[in-house]
């Protein structure tokens, strides 16, 4: 079993380059042949899950090794060594299961989403590429091909987001999040080549069991370029900015890079670079931070939308500020952490695809104040949709109360002064959620229809989506459902981490706290969130048009005004710069440059002209060659 | 073949008299003649190419004129392959023979194993003759008949064909496979002549722009008997120094000497002139780019792949096995080769209008490339040297297998007079011109594609051979010392780099060219052409993302039999 794990991306891989190379030739079949790529993996997956049950302690984790790159043996004082190598440990097994079990689910719907899309087929050959690049990112075995996969994800997910190119919003959101990854990117990178400066190699066995050996700066500098690339891929504050604008693509993609897999990349690069991490609290803190700040962030843009889609992105930063900041606590939150990740999973893409579900039979309408009172037309959308809003905002016994409550908890443990603020901000985080999913599933599915006629005066007419559609909804449910609860049963899911992420530190609820008190705040807070959205939004009416509401309202709908921070802050600023810069370079460095450009050109255009034609001048000059070789080597001599 | 054995066994002495030979011999008069024991095992490679060459010349001789074209590409193809199941088959053979004249160790087999592939690959190109739909035949109707007259639009009219090329060309890939084996210096001029002959002949037959193409074959054949001259001339001078021509009798003289003296240096430095020749390094480059541009192109891309392995080959084992002793002599010189060839065909490929010409050029850069390696003098320099030569072969022929399918359009009745007298477009001669190739990633996606994939292995850009290779030679170079050749080398490819993504950018983001409402268009070959390409690409992306079993290959045959 061992052998087949390249398989696992090399099945989505396969199946992109199918689609892509063998062009309209695959259009009849080729959705087909992706979701089957995508369920074989999640086949490959399973077998390699129910492998490693079957051994114990240290023989779980599989390795293995395809081929080096470029061994580059004895210069200088690391030999380079890169190699293409995969790991399967416990910490991947879980993100394999969920990438190739949410990425199946979101193949099949899509068989229906984009049943009237004529380029159908490009379509799935991305969302296989997304795939591959995604698994090769959680299986590579060192900080390069890691690497490999994280661009690989940037790509595909830039070309998802632009999929309907032809809108001019939908490019331009595609590039706003290539150019913001990108931020996160040069960090990853220069955390790899610290790494290999400081470590000598890539690899994550070397890197961590040397890490002790590293200086505390050396350390800090590699966490902080690690968490700048985390933000990037995980759209966590300061660069949360492409995330709603990411919602322009298809939604099986906003599922797909907003549930599974692309947002997760930040929380899995901090979880497995935990030994950098435990050596480094600084680095740790301003993870918390960054978890704490995006968390209430993301809650408070997710309360001022009215785009049901992007309502849901503001929440999934927020879900995935849990996370990191769950991260940031150390050993007491890693495990937690993941598993919100993968209770998350479940059902954020669970309510994606029922907003998907929504908008499909609403004529693609996303506007949620022209929705209202469709619990009627869509049953199955409408339950699987609520299970989802029950496990998000933490209800019992739903997955993310499980998930969430811990998250919680550990941060009120880490103690002290920080202690208190960030369990704050987490249990305000609770009630916010509380507030905008309840907001959310008032104004689709309950009170009177506010349905308006499109453009050409035709009424929508509500209706359930097909099969491919609801089957995925709802497997997705039973996940959001019991995934909580299974994985906390005797604590299962922390102990299965433990190799990976190190024995779990208990921590201590300071000021006479303890579980069971802090769970029923937790959920006291909870119960305000949703009580309050029920008195503004269930009992009165729903204006159709957006009341001005106060500054904090306004300022929640422009994203908490990130994009006119990054316009004033770094677009300004910028452009001025690049004005600056354009003329120093007009003036001073083109002058230099295109002087040597004109050297160059002017050389080239003079020995041009010893190129005569003539065989009388080539011999010539054969013969001037070699009497100078002659020369040269007798002179060179005596 | 055994005439030449026999010989050749003559001259380079008893092994036990060293100073014996055909000049010092003073006491053994009465020299008894016994006939030279031959592996010919080891030989077979070239045994199977030149006979092959005698069959296909049999074939030309006794089938009519129609029925010539199959068996001529069946016979060549088959002699190649089969000559590459000999050299499979003989790996990790270490021994001289033929009186060691000849010397197949792991430097000679990867080579000829290079050579015949880059032959094989060469010999789909030469055997395109296009689909029903449109004729693609490179060559000349008849090679005798004057550019222009009437007999040359006869000929046309009866749809000849030169069907010698098959032959040549496998007389020519002979020759390649003895130069890099020679074990001496007559037996290195005798394959450098055979390899030679058959080109400029071939450099001749273009269908198109039949006057261009003859005068780069006069070109071609004037300048490389001139540098055979050199060469030559350089054999007699070591030959006067050492008393042999073998190679490791040259080496022995040399280490025993205890101070070099001017003959043997001239001698070296002459042999180096005929050598640097044929790789095309400046100043002797001058012939490349007309030559190239001349040429038929599937003639241009044998050369330019296959001839520069075989000359690489040549030159390696002359350094590494007879100049060991001299390597403080001739290492300064070759620095100062190996810059100005980078340096000369950097800066003049930027100013090229012409694809082919450009190629040519980068042709001369990668031979400056390459010359670090020879440079090196190490085993790890033998090692990249070779995987370059493969590397680089194998883009460049996919290159030059794309420009021959980029053709201009001619209105009406057809240039050739096969054409006929309808009013559609017809397909002309290879557009070279850089400015047809505009928007031809339009067009043509997935050839630009592919030319792209080639430009940017080139380039030396990671996930492609070109990156791998340079990055081994470049390595190995540093190994060696010669690290401000490397910097040389940097600065060279920065500047190669702006050429060649010029063309990805000219094909990708240029508005296409539309003269007259006929632009260039793009021909679909038969499946030879076709195969050609896509062997080329999935090898060039291959050595850029799994190059660890060519590499390790490379390195375990970086070694010489004296």
């Amino acid at each position: 079993m061992e052998s087949l794990i390249w398989l696992v991306p090399g099945l989505p891989l396969f199946g992109a380059a199918i689609l892509l190379l063998g062009g309209k030739r695959t259009n009849a079949w080729g959705h087909l042949l992706g979701c089957l790529a995508a369920l074989g993996s999640f086949a490959l997956a399973a077998g390699l899950f129910f492998t490693m049950l079957g051994k114990h302690g240290a023989a779980r984790s599989m390795h293995q090794h395809l081929y080096s790159w470029v061994p580059v043996p004895g210069t200088g004082q690391h030999p380079f060594q890169a190699d293409v190598a995969f790991q399967l440990d416990q910490l991947s097994v879980v993100f394999i299961l969920l990438i190739t079990g949410v990425g199946s689910l979101i193949h099949i719907y899509s068989i229906g989403y984009m049943s009237h899309d004529p380029e159908r087929r490009k379509f799935f050959s991305y969302l296989n590429l997304f795939l591959a690049a995604m698994l090769i990112l959680v299986l590579a075995d060192n900080y390069l091909l890691l690497y490999v996969g994280w661009e690989g994800v940037g790509l595909a997910s830039y070309l998802l987001i632009g999929f309907w190119q032809a809108k001019p919003s939908a490019a331009a959101a595609a590039k706003k999040a290539f150019v913001v990854n990108r931020v996160g990117d040069v960090g990853l990178s220069i955390a790899i080549m610290l790494m290999f400066v400081t470590f000598g190699s890539f690899n994550f066995g070397t890197v961590f069991g040397t890490a002790g050996g590293a200086s505390k700066g050396t350390l800090t500098a590699i966490g902080i370029m690690l968490l700048l690339a985390a933000c990037g891929k995980s759209a966590q504050f300061p660069l949360q900015s492409w995330l709603g604008d990411a919602m322009e693509g298809p939604t099986p993609v906003s599922a797909l890079i907003h549930a599974a897999t692309m947002v997760t990349a930040g929380v899995y690069l901090i979880v497995r670079s935990h030994a950098i991490f435990d050596l480094s609290p600084t680095a740790r803190l301003l993870v918390t931070i960054v978890g704490a700040i995006t968390l209430l962030f993301g809650a408070i843009v997710g309360c001022a939308k009215d785009d049901i889609k992007k309502s849901l992105a503001g929440s999934t930063m927020s879900q995935i500020g849990y996370m990191i900041l769950a991260a940031g606590l150390g050993p007491i939150g890693y495990a937690f952490a993941i598993m919100h990740l993968v209770t998350h999973g479940f059902f954020k893409a669970g309510l994606f695809l029922g907003a998907g579900s929504v908008m499909h039979g609403m004529d693609d309408e996303v506007n949620m104040r022209h929705y209202g009172g469709l619990r009627k037309y869509m049953p199955i959308t409408f339950g699987t949709f609520f299970l989802g809003y029950l496990a998000i905002i933490g209800c019992p016994p739903f997955s993310g109360f499980y998930s969430k409550d811990k998250i919680i908890e550990a941060a009120f443990s880490k103690g002290g002064t920080s202690g208190w603020i960030l369990g704050g901000a987490a249990l305000l985080g609770a009630l916010i959620t509380a507030f905008y999913m309840t907001r959310m599933v008032i104004m689709t599915f309950f009170g009177e229809k506010r349905w308006v006629p499109d453009a050409e005066g035709h009424e929508p007419h509500p209706h359930e989506s097909p099969l491919s559609m609801g089957l995925p909804m709802l497997l997705l449910a039973v996940g959001s459902v019991a995934a909580g609860f299974l994985f906390s049963m005797n604590s299962a899911f922390v102990n299965w981490l433990e190799p990976v992420t190190g024995p779990r530190a208990e921590g201590k609820l300071p000021g006479g706290l303890n579980s069971t008190t802090l769970s029923i705040i937790t959920l006291a807070a909870v119960a305000v969130g949703v009580a309050i959205a029920v008195v503004k939004y269930g009992t009165g009416k729903v204006p159709a048009v957006a009341p001005r509401g106060s500054f904090i309202t306004v300022a929640a709908r422009k994203d908490l005004y990130g994009d006119a921070f990054n316009e004033a802050a770094l677009m300004r600023p910028g452009q001025y710069l690049t004005r600056t810069l354009v003329y120093t370079d007009n003036r001073g460095v083109d002058g230099a440059i295109n002087g040597l450009a004109a050297l160059v050109g002017g050389t080239s255009g003079r020995l041009r002209r010893l190129q005569t034609g003539f065989v009388r001048s080539y011999a010539l000059s054969m013969f001037g060659g070699a009497a100078a070789l002659v020369a040269a080597i007798l002179f060179a001599k005596l | 073949m055994s005439v030449l054995t026999s010989l050749l066994a003559a001259s380079p002495g008893d092994p036990t008299n060293p100073g014996g030979g055909l000049g010092g011999a003073t006491s053994t008069v009465t020299n008894t003649f016994t006939a030279p024991h031959v592996e010919y095992r080891a030989l077979m490679p070239m045994l199977v190419v030149f006979g092959a060459a005698t069959v296909g010349i049999l074939i030309e001789a006794f089938l009519p004129r129609t029925r010539r074209y199959w068996p001529q590409v069946g016979v060549s193809l088959a002699g190649v392959v089969v000559a590459f199941c000999f050299v499979v088959a003989n790996h990790g053979m270490a021994e001289t023979t033929a009186a060691d004249a000849v010397s197949v160790d792991g430097v000679t087999l990867f080579l000829q194993g290079t050579i015949l592939l880059l032959a094989l690959l060469a010999l789909l190109l030469v055997a395109e003759r296009g689909t029903g739909l449109v004729d693609l035949d490179a060559f000349t109707a008849q090679g005798a008949t004057t550019p222009g007259s009437g007999g040359e639009r006869a000929a046309d009219a009866a749809g000849l064909r030169t069907t010698e090329v098959f032959p040549l060309m496998l007389f020519s890939v002979g020759g390649m496979l003895l130069f890099p084996a020679a074990n001496d210096l007559l037996t290195s001029f005798v394959a450098l002549e055979v390899l030679s002959l058959p080109l400029y002949l071939l450099c001749g037959l273009a269908r198109r722009r039949r006057l261009l193409s003859q005068e780069a074959a006069m070109k071609y054949f004037l300048l490389g008997a001139f540098s055979s001259a050199f060469f030559l001339y350089g054999v007699a001078l070591l030959y006067g120094y050492a008393g042999s021509v073998r190679l490791s009798d040259i080496a022995t003289a040399i280490t025993s000497s205890p101070h070099s003296d001017v003959l043997v240096l001239a001698g070296v430095a002459l042999l180096a002139v005929g050598l640097l020749f044929k790789v095309g390094a400046v100043p002797f480059h001058a012939w490349t780019p007309d030559v190239y541009q001349g040429a038929p192109t599937p003639i241009t891309a044998f050369m330019a792949a296959a001839t520069k392995v075989a000359a690489f080959g040549a030159l390696l084992r002359i350094t590494y096995v007879a100049l060991p002793g001299l390597r403080w002599d001739w290492r300064p010189v070759l620095w100062g080769v190996a810059i100005l060839t980078m340096l000369v065909g950097a800066i003049l490929a930027i100013t090229q209008r012409d694809i082919k010409r450009m190629l040519a050029y980068s042709a001369i850069l990668n031979a400056g490339y390459i010359l670090l390696g020879v440079i090196s003098t190490t085993s790890k320099g033998v090692s990249s040297t070779l995987f370059y030569l493969a590397a680089y072969g194998f883009a460049t022929i996919g290159a030059f297998a794309v420009v021959t399918l980029v053709r201009e359009s001619v209105r009406g009745g057809s240039d050739s007079g096969d054409g006929g007298e309808e009013d559609s477009v017809t397909v002309g001669g290879e557009a070279t011109d850089l400015s047809a190739w505009a928007g031809l990633g339009r067009r043509s996606p997935l050839l630009a594609a592919c030319f792209t994939v080639f430009m940017l292995a080139f380039a030396g850009i990671p996930l492609t051979s070109g990156f791998t290779g340079k990055f081994a030679l470049f390595t190995a170079a540093i190994d060696g010392g010669a690290w401000p050749l490397v910097i040389v080398g940097v600065i060279a490819s920065a500047a190669a780099a702006f050429f060649y993504v010029r063309v990805i950018v000219l094909m990708y983001f240029s508005e296409p060219l539309r003269e007259q409402g006929a632009g260039p268009i793009v021909v679909v070959p038969s499946p030879m052409t076709t195969v050609a390409l896509t062997v080329t690409v999935a090898l060039t992306i291959a050595l850029g993302v799994l190059p660890q079993m060519a590499l390790d290959l490379a390195d375990k045959a970086a070694y010489f039999v004296q």
